[in-house]
């Protein structure tokens, strides 16, 4: 392991006069261990770096934007990470912290877990998603793009732009559009992969299978969307469900396991029927 | 379809309190220059007739493209946010060969992806009046009267067609127990016409094109090219024939010939630094075509929302919009007193001031974004804003609380209240929410006409990207419907028309002006690169921001603009010879993006604060200090301003070598004269 030290206090704003209308901020003196690797086909390694300072109202993407900015004075390369929104939506973060994908708060993306989750003196290691599927690129940057394979192979309705009937032509009982919303949530992060000893997609498949099955929209390709989104699933390296369950407990979006189970009736129910159906 | 489109009953002119005497003092335009009179004025071709006709007729004036001859044609389009993913997957389904790139490294994560409160249309649902024309006027009016009629009409129309097309992808709008689609009110409106799915319409909006688009790849009609960054527009013998991207994960620069070229990239928020946008953000696409030659309009149209979790402190990367319906149950105050540090639970009510309740009696708290946002700044300014830095109002739920109960208001805003829970670690239910405005949306971009076409021949712009449909001011809920009109239902007619009748002849990528492009671009980054000066990139996007936000952000005046613009060009110029940009061209390397869309941003600022000190009236989202009604209220110059600024760079176009010293060669505005024909000018009142 590579030593670094990390100087220099961010520029912190004073507490709020009203602090006790929330918590007070403190500052956090902290050590990560973050995964530096320079590109896919190099080797990587744990690297150290002193955090001090750390404000507890910030983000932890914000947390380390501000060790970069110190790397970056320093002459040092700052380290990569993916993001975007920032509000847990787009599915572009994801950081495996201490062991745990999108770190230690429940339902919460990695850009929206605050540092006042952490203590003083904490050390925290920070690594990417590590999963076959996913080769990392740089640093914490890893290709998702497995995700997008499973997507174009059959996760869409056929409906070209135009041919669209009256939309209220087609009821959808609350309840369905309800299951159908829950599943739809999903942001894509790839957390289910990471999380999972066999870094299985199918949480993510079967959250949007599950979305589309809901729907009477979706019915003219059920069982085709399904035996072709399985199967480009395990083409493209993501292992089997064995049932464990670590998906559904690190999902931001709380896509549940169940939701595997019902793309695993959906399965089945296609695969009977594939013997009538011409379309492959 | 079930509206057919209203006639419009001859309204009468509402009186109208006209803006100032004519013989208002003007600024002197030393800052930027006047397109010579004689010279062609701006035409934005919209097709004359009766408005309720004009698109229908269009479309059959306009010229098609066999099938069998559109896979000759290939098409760039930039950005997969709604428009961007609408048009690329719609026409490659109609047979065109497209390439289609995104700085994120998938589709699926365009900024679109973010919104949250709904979409409107024109459907009529909910039988309470509403109709296509409405729309139409609604939005015209809420634009404040800066935008061009026969575009809005259309958008009002398609409108319709948008929501049937999503629901056959399978977007899960929110529904009611008989299985029909739910609408609710939004922004204000009287009509129940906004189509949402929970908080996530964007996020389901966007899931519903990028499907369609990745049918597309899988088919082979769509190539994608995720984390690639357009970093040029290449204009050949007059026409727009290609762009030069770089590979985000090799840095590789490469040129791509096209027939046409669709930009979609979005709003340029992020000149202000912190903002509801996502970070990556940028007006680097539309920025370049503007320095080769594509007019930039109406750049100081910018829009505020009240309700953003404000600063908390230096690190900030960005701000959490706060949905607008939080309104309808909270209460907004400010110590009345300025210094006041007691915590909000100890303020008696006698120390307390609702400024929207006393100020506006029967809009309250319900008063649009602007009014809102400005008063906020106010009480700020007057010392009497909470949180750190005193840059925050409350907005307090315990009135509603007490009157509807816990469950009530769980049951209306509780993930809102989660989030704003995770983000600043305070509970809601027992204290006040604190807010602040923060920029959320640009109205202005690239100029288009009615074909959504540029200046520049064969370049497109679609969705926040161009200037059109909003003028001066976005109503709640508009921007997806117009990502979504521009990209599945205009660009596929205007296109092949282009096409059927502009017929660009072959370009090879050793046209000299694919080579050029390429070294500027190359030259750009190596010049980055070689400075090793001692100030980080987000460091200056800060300063930069700070400076945008105090002088032209929520209130601007000639005074604070003038400022603005004698500041600027030394931050670039500072810019240039102190950043520091780790790492190398050839690989990853994210402080190498950020510095050059910071770079871009530096120079749109000073064309933004151009804009709008030129701009003599307040209207809509800008407000100068100088043109209000004694009671505060913005006042619109109808006589001087109702028509569209296109701005042109007046530097050589033939480079886009960066502007290190001294203020931007003097930009020259052109003029589209806006007539209104339908919706009559009036002045707003929220008394
Ligand atoms: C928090 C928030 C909430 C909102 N809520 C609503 C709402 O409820 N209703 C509503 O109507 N509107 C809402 N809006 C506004 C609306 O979301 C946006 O205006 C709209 O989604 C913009 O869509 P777009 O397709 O034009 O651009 P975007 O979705 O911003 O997409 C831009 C695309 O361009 C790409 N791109 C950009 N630059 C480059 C480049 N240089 N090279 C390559 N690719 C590039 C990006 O990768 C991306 O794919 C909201 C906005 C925000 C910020
Ligand atoms: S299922 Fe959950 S964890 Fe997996 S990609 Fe979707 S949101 Fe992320
Ligand atoms: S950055 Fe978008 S979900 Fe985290």
């Amino acid at each position: 392991m590579s030593a670094t030290s990390v100087t220099g206090l961010a520029g912190v704003q004073p507490a709020p006069p009203d602090s006790d209308s929330g918590p007070d901020e403190h500052l956090l003196d902290l050590t990560l261990h973050v995964w530096r690797q320079a590109g896919s086909g190099a080797e990587g390694e744990m690297v150290r770096y002193a955090a001090p300072g750390i404000s507890t109202h910030m983000s932890f993407l914000e947390m380390l934007d501000v060790v970069n900015e110190r790397l970056i004075k320093e002459g040092k390369d700052p380290i990569a990470f993916d993001h975007d929104c920032r509000e847990g939506i787009c599915g572009m973060c994801g950081l495996v912290i201490n062991g745990v994908a999108h770190g230690p708060q429940a339902a919460t993306t990695t850009c929206q877990l605050h540092m006042r989750h952490f203590t003083d003196g904490d050390i925290i290691y920070v690594e990417p998603w590590r999963a076959g599927p996913f080769p990392v690129i740089k640093d914490l940057i890893v290709d998702r793009g497995a995700l997008d394979r499973i997507i174009e192979a059959g996760g869409f309705i056929t409906a070209p732009t135009g041919s669209a009937a009256e939309a209220n032509a087609a009821p959808v009982a609350k309840d369905d559009a309800d299951l159908a919303f829950d599943n739809a949530a999903c942001i894509g992060c790839g957390a289910c992969v990471a999380a999972c000893p066999n870094a299985s997609a199918m949480l993510f498949t079967a959250a949007k299978i599950s979305h589309l099955a809901a729907l009477p929209q979706g019915q003219p390709e059920r069982e085709h969307r399904t035996l072709a989104m399985v199967a480009a699933q395990d083409s493209l390296g993501f292992g089997g469900c064995t049932n464990i369950g670590e998906c559904a407990a690190v999902c931001p979006k709380e896509i549940p396991m169940e939701s595997i189970a019902r793309m695993n009736r959906e399965l089945l129910r296609a695969s009977l029927k594939r013997g009538r159906s011409k379309r492959r | 379809m079930t509206v057919a489109p209203e006639v419009p009953s001859a309204k009468p002119p509402t009186a109208a309190p006209h803006a100032p005497p004519a013989e208002a003092p003007r600024e002197a335009p030393t800052r930027w220059r006047v397109a010579p009179a004689d010279g062609a004025a701006l035409d934005g071709h919209a097709p004359s007739g009766p408005i309720t006709e004009l698109w229908d007729r269009h479309r059959f004036d306009m010229k098609l493209i066999n099938p069998a001859n559109r896979r000759k044609n290939h098409v760039i389009v930039v950005g997969s946010g709604l428009a961007g993913a609408a048009a690329a997957a719609s026409l490659g389904e109609l047979g065109y060969r497209v390439s289609c790139f995104c700085y994120q490294d998938s589709p699926r994560r365009a900024h679109s992806i973010a919104a949250q409160g709904g979409i409107n249309a024109a459907k009529n649902y909910r039988n309470d009046g509403d109709s296509v024309y409405r729309l139409f006027y609604d939005t015209v009016k809420g634009g404040d009267y800066r935008s061009r009629e026969a575009n809005v009409y259309r958008l009002a129309q398609l409108s319709v067609d948008i929501i049937d097309q999503c629901v056959a992808q399978g977007v899960p709008f929110a529904r009611e127990y008989g299985g029909l689609l739910d609408n609710r009110s939004f922004g204000g409106a009287q009509v129940s016409r906004t189509f949402y799915a929970r908080g996530q319409t964007g996020q389901q909006l966007l899931l519903g094109a990028y499907q369609a688009l990745a049918r597309q790849i899988h088919v082979g009609s769509v190539t994608m090219y995720s984390r690639t960054e357009m970093l040029d527009l290449v204009v050949a013998d007059g026409a727009a024939r290609g762009i030069v991207t770089r590979d985000l994960v090799t840095g590789e620069v490469q040129s791509r010939t096209a027939d046409a070229v669709i930009l979609a990239t979005g709003g340029y928020g992020n000149v202000f630094h912190l903002s509801t946008n996502a970070k990556g953000c940028n007006a680097t696409a539309i920025w370049r075509a503007h320095r080769r030659g594509a007019l930039l309009a109406n750049p100081c149209f910018t829009q505020i929302h009240p309700t953003c979790i404000p600063v908390a402190g230096d690190y900030q990367s960005k701000l959490t919009l706060m949905s607008e319906s939080l309104r309808n149950d909270g209460r907004i105050w400010v110590p009345a007193k300025p210094g006041d540090t007691r915590s909000p639970n100890e303020i008696p009510e006698a120390d307390r001031d609702y400024y929207l309740e006393r100020k506006y009696p029967s809009f309250g708290n319900l008063v649009p974004r602007d009014i809102a946002s400005r008063n906020a700044k106010e009480v700020c300014d007057e010392g009497r804003g909470v949180g750190p830095g005193g840059r925050g109002v409350y907005l307090d739920f315990s009135d509603a609380i007490a009157r509807l109960g816990v469950e009530v208001i769980k049951e209306r805003y509780g993930n809102l209240f989660d989030m704003y829970e995770r983000i600043t670690g305070e509970n809601p239910y027992r204290v006040p929410m604190r807010i602040y405005p923060a920029i959320h949306y640009t109205m202005g971009g690239l100029w288009v006409d009615y074909n959504l076409m540029s200046n520049l021949p064969g370049l497109f712009v679609l969705g926040e990207a161009n200037f059109s449909d909003h003028g001066a001011n976005r109503l709640g809920a508009s921007a997806l419907m117009q990502g979504l009109a521009d990209g599945y239902f205009v660009i596929p007619y205007t296109l092949a028309n282009y096409l059927a009748t502009a017929k660009p002849p072959p370009v090879g990528l050793d046209h000299p002006s694919f080579k050029a492009s390429e070294s500027d671009v190359a030259a750009r980054t190596g010049r980055l690169l070689a400075i090793g000066g001692r100030r980080t990139v987000d460091d200056f996007h800060r300063e930069l921001g700070s400076l945008v936000w105090e002088l032209c952000g929520m209130s601007r005046s000639a005074e604070g603009l003038t400022k603005l613009l004698d500041q600027l060009p030394s931050l670039r110029e500072e810019f240039w010879t102190d950043v520091t940009v780790p790492g190398m061209g050839a690989e990853l390397n994210q402080s190498l993006e950020k510095a050059g869309r910071v770079a871009d941003f530096m120079e749109l600022a000073e064309l933004l604060a151009i804009d709008a000190l030129h701009r003599e009236e307040s209207c809509g989202g800008h407000f100068r200090e100088e043109f209000q009604t004694p009671e505060g209220e913005a006042l619109r110059d109808d006589d001087h301003f109702a028509y569209v600024a296109g701005w042109e760079w007046s530097g050589e176009k033939g480079s886009i070598e960066p502007v290190t010293s001294g203020p931007l060669p003097t930009p020259i505005l052109h003029k589209e004269a806006l007539r209104f024909e339908h919706v009559k000018f009036s002045q707003r009142s929220y008394k």
